[in-house]
Order: structure tokens, then C-alpha cells, then sequence
């Protein structure tokens, strides 16, 4: 095991403590938006598919990346529309009228 | 290193600052106020993350870059705009496609970097495409029962969790062989398929009132396979989002699991619809009450304080706008009107929620269980629209029933309690809810939208 996995470990630790600390947090109202927000940005696995597709070190890597930046964009797009599709309906009660 | 220097800490700096938006994100959508903000704090991070990556020195070519993120967007747009009835369904997708995404870069990942990967490295690999794997054929099993194109109804047979559990065992057990032989690359396939088979298996006993909790696992598989992958490509961004998702995740299934009194290992091992074949017969004997809508409408409008107490049922019935129609009303009249939300109503986490907030009803009258569980004693009427199991007191009283200990909505503690209910049958878990047979208990049979829209009629006819 090198330095640099020894640090990604680290990262991954500190990341999960902070993901338990923020989504801890967040109202059971939103948990739905919750789930497919996280999902659009689980979906950065777009970045590696990006350089994937794009290397082109071999036919099966181009196509695999390929299919997969079209999976984790479909996850972008629609992740982030349909968060702000739901949130968007959020309202709080009018001020009540005396 | 024949990228300029400069470029190459660019790239980083947007990674890292998308990092920061990712995070800020998550944490304003801890409340409705600012959780559109988080919304696009993600969107900016995301944006800046690919823009960062398309600079990267690797690339050489980007026509098939561009046509996939097209085609992509392209199946996006519909994925975002499904019904919000459908949110449970597309959620579930939308875990296949993130896992088949992972699955898809470690497969050629692997291909690329054998015979010559260190054992911690090819561990992980493993790791990222077994997840992946049987999380991408598990998603698409459970969207198809959410989707009812599959039968929802739990299928279970002689030594399954014996077969589950081997299945998981082989593939183990191969990619601990490729992690001493990475040179074995014949045997690569059996890792991907063998988990396949595996995510198909591990849903097919699953039944629907166990959706939140096994979206929820799913959704934290689909996070971690996601680190996985982050530390084969040595992406801390990737490594990051994947924790946050996969902790996301598990905090959801935690939830759940503890609404429905349930392990994990309970939800994923002991089919739930199997648990009691003869429940009904015993109670045959009792007598219910039932009033007809105009009782209900005059009962409702003569109360200070009304609790409605909402289920999947009334998502099935299309009910909720009437329900928002008879909230309107008796507001109206000055009766104080709250929604009680059980943590599992509806097919995911919050799912009810969504729904309601979509009929327009204001989300500081949706409270959670704990929230209004105190308030129930108070409450003149609680008025339950398609919800059974959850409002069930057996589960306080009686230890001999399946589901006691499974923390429920305290509806008895009400006045008076009614129940909009098709028929007498029992819930989906097939147990008998006594609170059916309380004389305070009066039973509205019918269909919830007809019923709730005649309700309504009769609040509104009936004087000023």
C-alpha cells in the first residue's frame, strides 16, 4: 500500500464522517429530495468515464466509457431536474389572516 | 508530464472547489428554506467538475465525449420529469444506471491495468464492480416492482438465503483469486455476472412495503461502489461524493429499518409477506361501526383539531389534491388541520412528503411521527386515508403480533378515529388491525379519492 491510497483512506473516512454529520441533519420532509440529490452527485463518476471515453487506449475502454458517461449524465441531468422539481413545491403556510 | 504545469492545477482547483459546493449542498438541504440553494450549488460543482475534467491531458479525442453527453441529457430530461408518483421508481433507475456506470469504468479499467495491479488496488477493483454490479440488477428489479411490471408480491422458496448467500460467497471468493493472480483474466466475467445473478436473487423475495429500506441500501451501495471506483482512479472528488452518497444512504436504511422495528439483515433475509397465512380468521366475529360520509363531514367540521394520517393507499387512489381539498375546507371553518407522517408511508423515504407538498399543502403542517405523537390525545378526530400497518396498536400492546415493537402512529390516543378503507381486508403484511374493531373507531368504506371528495361536499354543504 502506497502513500497515496493511505491518503485516499483518509479521505474516505473523513468524508463519510462529515456525509453522517450533514445528512444527519436534514429533515425527514426532504428525505426524498435527499436520496435524488445525492444521486445526481454520486453521478460525478462521470468525470472518470469522461477520461475513459476520451484516452481511447483501447476499443472496449472507448465504448465501455462511452456507455458509461451516457448512464452518469442521464443521473445529472434528471437528478438535478427532478430535486428541483420537488423542492420547488415546498411551501410554507400563508401568514394566517386575523 | 507533458501537460503545461498550470493546467494541471486548474483542473484540481475546480475539483476541489466542486468538493466544497458538493458539501454545501447537502448541508442547506438540511431545511426546506434553503434547500433549493443546495440544489444549485450542486449543479455548479458538477458543471465545474466536468469542465475541469475535459481539460485533462489524457484526452485525445472528444467526439464520442460529447455524443455520449448529449444522448445523455437527451434521456435525462424525461428521468427528471416522471410523475411524483413515480419518484420511487425512477430513484431505483437511477441507482442502476450510477451502478452501471461504475461497473462499466472498472471493467475497463481492469482490462486496461492487468496483469500488473498491486492486491490492494485489484481488491478495490473488485469491490467497485461487485457492488456496482449487483447493485445495477437489484435497482432494476426493485424499479420493476415499484413499476408493478414485476409481481410485488414477495417470492420465496426452500434454502433462498443458502443460494443468496453462496452466490455472494463464489464471487468473493474469485476476486480474492484475482487479487493474488491478477493475470487470471479469464475468470473477470464470473466477478461481473456472478453478482448480476446475485442482485436479481437478493430482490426477488422482497416485498413492497419493504421498498424504503431496500432503496435505501441500494442507494448506499451505489455511493460506495462509487469510492470504490474513486480510489482505483485515484480521484479524491469521486472517493468523496461516493462517501457522501454511501452514508446518505445508510443513514436512510438505518431509518427505516428502525420505523419498521426491522434489522437489515431481517429486511434483506426474511420475506415479510410470508410471516402470517391465518391472521384474519380469529377476528371474524367482532363488530366494526361505519358511518357514511355526511356523518364523517359533520364529525369533522364540529372538531377544534383534526390529524390526518396519510399511506401508500392514497397515493394509489390518486387522492391526495382531494385531500388537499378537504384540508382547505375544514381550515376554512377554523378547525386546526396537521398531516402525521409515518417514516415509511409511502415507497421511499419522504416519499409522502413529496406528495403532499405537490397537492399544495404547506410542509409545517407535515409533521413526523415523534412530532406528533404527543399531540394525538389532543386531537378531536384522526382521519387515516390508505395507511393500515403503521397506525396499527397491536404493535404497543401485543407482543405476540409480528409487528410489535414497530414504533406507531398513537391514533387510538384520538377522540375519535376514522378510517377511509375499501374493505375490511387486511394490509399488505397481512395482519389484522384491531384498531378497526375501537368503539371510537368509525370505518369509512369506500374508494379514498370518491370518499374524501363526497367528505368534502358534505363539510362544504353543511352550513356556515
Amino acid at each position: 500500500m502506497n502513500s497515496d491510497l493511505i491518503t485516499s483512506l483518509y479521505v474516505f473516512v473523513l468524508a463519510g464522517f462529515i456525509g453522517f454529520e450533514v445528512i444527519r441533519r436534514v429533515s425527514p420532509l426532504l428525505h426524498t429530495p435527499l436520496m435524488s440529490l445525492t444521486n445526481a452527485l454520486d453521478a460525478i463518476a462521470v468525470v472518470g468515464a469522461i477520461v475513459l471515453a476520451g484516452e481511447q487506449k483501447s476499443k472496449l475502454a472507448t465504448v465501455l466509457g462511452t456507455l458509461a458517461v451516457i448512464a452518469a449524465t442521464s443521473n445529472v441531468v434528471g437528478g438535478f431536474l427532478i430535486t428541483d422539481r420537488m423542492l420547488k413545491m415546498f411551501k410554507a403556510s400563508k401568514p394566517k389572516k386575523p | 508530464m507533458n501537460q503545461p504545469f498550470a493546467t494541471q492545477h486548474l483542473i484540481e482547483v475546480a475539483y476541489l472547489v466542486a468538493t466544497v459546493l458538493f458539501i454545501l449542498s447537502l448541508k442547506w438541504l438540511s431545511a426546506p428554506t434553503t434547500a433549493r440553494r443546495g440544489v444549485w450549488a450542486g449543479e455548479l460543482g458538477m458543471l465545474l467538475a466536468i469542465a475541469g475534467t475535459l481539460l485533462h491531458h489524457g484526452i485525445v479525442d472528444y467526439k464520442w465525449i460529447a455524443i455520449a453527453l448529449v444522448l445523455g441529457s437527451i434521456i435525462g430530461v424525461p428521468l427528471g420529469m416522471v410523475h411524483m408518483t413515480a419518484v420511487p421508481q425512477r430513484t431505483a433507475l437511477s441507482h442502476a444506471f450510477g451502478a452501471f456506470c461504475v461497473t462499466l469504468v472498472g471493467t475497463a479499467e481492469f482490462y486496461l491495468r492487468t496483469p500488473d495491479v498491486p492486491p490492494f488496488m485489484m481488491a478495490v477493483l473488485a469491490m467497485e464492480v461487485i457492488l456496482g454490479s449487483l447493485t445495477f440488477t437489484g435497482s432494476l428489479m426493485a424499479a420493476g416492482k415499484l413499476q408493478e411490471v414485476l409481481p410485488q408480491r414477495p417470492i420465496t422458496y426452500m434454502g433462498q438465503n443458502i443460494v443468496n448467500l453462496s452466490l455472494l460467497a463464489i464471487a468473493v471468493g474469485i476476486a480474492v483469486y484475482l487479487v493474488l493472480h491478477p493475470g487470471a483474466r479469464r475468470l473477470f466475467p464470473l466477478v461481473i455476472g456472478i453478482p448480476l445473478v446475485f442482485g436479481v436473487m437478493m430482490i426477488i423475495p422482497i416485498g413492497g412495503a419493504d421498498m424504503p429500506t431496500v432503496i435505501s441500501l441500494l442507494n448506499s451501495y451505489a455511493g460506495l461502489s462509487a469510492a470504490a471506483m474513486g480510489f482505483v482512479l485515484d480521484s479524491k472528488l469521486l472517493i468523496i461524493a461516493g462517501a457522501l452518497d454511501g452514508s446518505s444512504g445508510f443513514i436512510l436504511s438505518v431509518i427505516m429499518s428502525k420505523a419498521m422495528n426491522r434489522s437489515f439483515t431481517n429486511v434483506l433475509f426474511g420475506a415479510f409477506g410470508q410471516v402470517q397465512t391465518s391472521a384474519t380468521a380469529a377476528h371474524e366475529a367482532r363488530t366494526v361501526r361505519s358511518a357514511t360520509a355526511e356523518e364523517a363531514a359533520t364529525i369533522l367540521a364540529a372538531a377544534a383539531s383534526v390529524v390526518f394520517v396519510p399511506g401508500y393507499g392514497m397515493a394509489v387512489a390518486q387522492a391526495q389534491h382531494k385531500v388537499r381539498e378537504l384540508y382547505d375546507a375544514l381550515t376554512r371553518r377554523g378547525v386546526d388541520v396537521k398531516f402525521g407522517i409515518h417514516p415509511v408511508a409511502g415507497r421511499m423515504p419522504g416519499h409522502m412528503n413529496v406528495l403532499l407538498a405537490e397537492a399544495d399543502i404547506p410542509y409545517d403542517r407535515l409533521l413526523d411521527m415523534d412530532a406528533i405523537n404527543p399531540d394525538f390525545p389532543q386531537t378531536d378526530v384522526a382521519l387515516i386515508i390508505g395507511a393500515n400497518d403503521v397506525t396499527n396498536p397491536a404493535a404497543r400492546t401485543d407482543p405476540s403480533s409480528p409487528i410489535y415493537g414497530m414504533p406507531i402512529l398513537d391514533v387510538d390516543k384520538a377522540r375519535t378515529v376514522m378510517v377511509i378503507k375499501r374493505s375490511m381486508s387486511p394490509g399488505f403484511a397481512g395482519i389484522d388491525n384491531r384498531l378497526y374493531y375501537l368503539d371510537k373507531t368509525l370505518m369509512l368504506f369506500g374508494d379514498a379519492r370518491g370518499f374524501v371528495g363526497e367528505i368534502v361536499k358534505g363539510v362544504a354543504g353543511g352550513g356556515r
